[in-house]
């Protein structure tokens, strides 16, 4: 697969013509290899025009009907139609902050370890086992979350956290086990792997030169991964939080299993709450009126508008760092 | 690095695969029938959509008639009653299923866009039973409306409460909180719910309403019947309510409920075939009726019709034969596989009236 890749890269369209001809071959190969992909690009570009251009029209009943309100408003009341989107965006930037806050660490822990300092052998079949675990249906991982997470929050994790940190509003209340702490912690579960793997990925792709030049310069191996090996591999880094931050903000499924199905917005972290979209997973097969199907739609907008934003500053940051990186090399 | 040339035929193969692939779909080639087996393909195909609740009796019904009719196959996609309506009144398919029968608006919309009415065929009855959690405690409560909806309402928020103790007397309930626990997602288990805490208390009418999915005053949302159970299970002193079917093939222990007779019934297929047949005396002439609360000394309160949606006007002469061909099969023969199923029977009655009403499908 490596090999066909560095073979199409040769013949990007952005390639001077010249050395293309170089390498071999008839022009007639560039032309059809640019015109496939240049068609794959375009095609990709309108799936995702075409899908703002459907999600803005299918929800025009409900944008004309509440307007910029309905980002703030709190209200879900499907039988007096009346509709607002605030406690769903509150639900999926909590679980989700909640997710990356555990996930991040660990996972990039986790990835040092794997690329520096273990065994190679052992390094492989970790990041084997834990590549599996991206593999694991959302479905499978919300029944673990059902059976498992669910009680251990109610009986063990969430009474500790409450001993513990109690005098903080973030755990009061009661611990019904269901909630935006138990969701997060599954979304941590399954946005756990896309940190480890990626960032293991690019911390192995760091040049050994950068290593023994830090080595021969005296720094100890752990001086040489932390100070020389993981900034020049910042960015890649931080593409991988951003990869897991998607999922984390789009999943569905696991997350509308445990997140106790009540919009509302609580200073707890226990309470139970809802996320975009597992409403709209929830409640659309069965949405009744119009209006009802249309706020549905709407939510998948705020949704879309909320990821594009954090893509924004996902970008912003990645390119800071890289001209930080870019400075000190 | 692989070679120049042997990229080049590579693409030229793919290119090569991918039209005759393209080919391939395009024309029915005979190459597929001689290695298939012959099978004589169904001459008609009904499409339906719509309830979830009864998808097992249907696809049981289905395949059934399938087997009598090899001619006839229907093809019932389970994508809720919401769905299933809008389809019906969008013409995608040739009929739709619903728990909830369509409301005056929706008949409107359904006759002004068609030119015809949509008919309503109650098939099958269900039912939806309380079920809880409570620590210490494993005799069969008995709940009466006020208790339940109040419960629902977040008024009664401990296991102790007079509303509770009084019609159990032997039963000694502890000073925990009531965890209330409903539906996430939409469904007509809840429609039938929330349809019965509007009738009895006119409170919850004003304030909550019923519909496939409320503004809950209070509690916990679990995601389908296990997810519901799961919590109530999963949750001490918590309550919730799953479909009767649900409850019976999963052995969850469910109370009983006060009815309109003033007697504590246990939800079984009988108690809610007696509903019906409560009802069926003043059944209005579309079936739109509402059983929850039904009168009738052995009626289960919470219970409902599940409806096909049949189209009053079918233009496709064989399709039409064959659906009404199907609903006289489904009202009488068919019946049989219900207890089976766990499906409570339609009352003799009920199916009468709808046997005449099958002669408007024109």
């Amino acid at each position: 697969m490596a090999t066909s890749n560095t073979g199409v890269e040769v013949r990007l369209p952005s390639a001077p013509r010249g050395r293309g001809l170089r390498l071999g071959g008839t022009r007639g190969v560039d032309l059809i290899a640019k015109m496939l992909t240049l068609v794959a690009a375009v095609s990709v570009l309108l799936v995702t025009v075409w899908l703002v251009i459907e999600l803005w029209e299918q929800s025009e009943l409900s944008r004309h009907a509440f307007g910029f309100r309905f980002l703030l408003d709190r209200a879900w009341d499907p039988v007096f139609g009346h509709f607002g989107a605030m406690p769903f965006v509150y639900g999926t930037l909590v679980t989700s902050a909640v997710a990356m806050l555990i996930a991040i660490p660990l996972g990039v822990g986790a990835a040092i370890f794997l690329a520096e300092l273990a065994p190679r052998g052992l390094s492989d079949t970790l990041t084997f086992l834990i590549e599996l675990l991206a593999a694991v249906p959302s479905v499978v991982l919300g029944l673990v979350g059902i059976f498992v997470v669910v009680p251990w929050v109610r009986t063990s994790f969430g009474p500790f956290l409450k001993d513990i940190f109690g005098f903080l509003p973030l755990f009061q209340g009661p611990i019904y086990g269901v909630g935006f702490l138990t969701a997060g912690l599954v979304l941590a579960i399954m946005v756990l792997p896309f940190i480890v793997s990626i960032s293991r990925e690019v911390l192995l792709s760091v040049p050994n030169d950068l290593r023994e030049g830090a080595l021969a310069l005296g720094s100890t191996h752990w001086e040489s991964t932390w100070k020389v090996v993981v900034p020049t591999a910042g960015t890649g880094i931080l593409g991988s939080i951003f990869l897991g931050l998607a999922r984390a903000l789009g999943e569905t499924m696991a997350v509308s299993m445990v997140i106790g199905g009540t919009p509302q917005i609580a200073a707890s972290l226990f309470a139970p709450g809802y996320s975009i979209a597992s409403v709209i997973a929830d409640q659309f097969a069965e949405a009744t009126g119009d209006l009802f199907r249309q706020s549905l739609v709407e939510l998948g907008l705020v949704l879309f508008g909320i990821t594009v934003l954090l893509h924004a500053v996902a970008r912003l940051l990645v390119n800071t760092t890289a001209r930080k990186a870019k400075g000190a090399a | 690095m692989m070679n120049r040339r042997s990229l080049v035929s590579l693409l030229g193969l793919a290119v090569c695969a991918g039209l005759v692939g393209l080919g391939s779909l395009l024309s029915p080639g005979p190459s597929n029938v001689s290695i298939a087996e012959p099978v004589p393909l169904p001459s008609v195909l009904i499409n339906a959509a719509g309830a979830t609740f009864p998808y097992p009796i249907y696809s049981k019904w289905f395949s059934e008639y399938h087997k009598l009719h090899p001619d006839v196959e229907f093809n019932y996609q389970s994508v809720g009653s919401g769905a299933g309506i809008r389809q019906t009144i969008d013409k995608t398919v040739d009929f739709g299923a619903s728990d909830g029968p369509m409301n005056d608006q929706q008949l409107a919309e359904a006759k002004q866009k068609l030119g015809y009415d949509i008919l309503h065929f109650p098939t099958v009855l269900g039912a939806d039973v309380p079920c809880y959690n409570i620590p210490g405690v494993t005799a069969e409560l008995k709940f009466t409306p006020e208790s339940l909806s109040n419960i629902y309402l977040g008024k009664i928020t401990k296991w102790n409460d007079p509303a509770l103790t009084g019609p159990n007397p032997g039963v000694k309930l502890p000073n925990t909180d009531i965890v209330v626990v409903h539906r996430s997602d939409g469904s007509g288990t809840t429609y039938i719910w929330t349809d019965y805490l509007s009738k009895i208390n006119p409170a919850w009418a004003s304030k909550v309403g019923r519909n496939t999915s409320v503004n809950w005053p209070v509690g916990l949302g679990g995601k389908g019947n296990e997810g519901v159970a799961g919590l109530v299970k999963e949750t001490p002193g918590a309550i919730g309510y799953v479909e009767l079917i649900y409850a019976i093939q999963t052995h969850i222990p469910y109370g009983v409920v006060e009815n309109k007779a003033g007697k504590f019934i246990k939800a079984d297929l009988a108690s809610v075939t007696a509903a019906a047949t409560g009802a069926a005396a003043n059944m209005p002439d579309d079936f739109r009726v509402s059983i929850t609360n039904a009168p009738g000394a052995d009626a289960y309160p919470i219970s409902s019709f599940t409806w096909l949606l049949i189209p009053s006007h079918i233009a496709d002469a064989t399709k039409r034969d064959d659906i009404k061909a199907f609903l006289k099969w489904m009202l009488t023969d068919a019946q049989q596989y219900n207890e089976g199923l766990d499906y409570a029977r339609l009352p003799k009655a009920v199916v009468a009236k709808e046997m005449t009403q099958i002669n408007r499908v024109q």
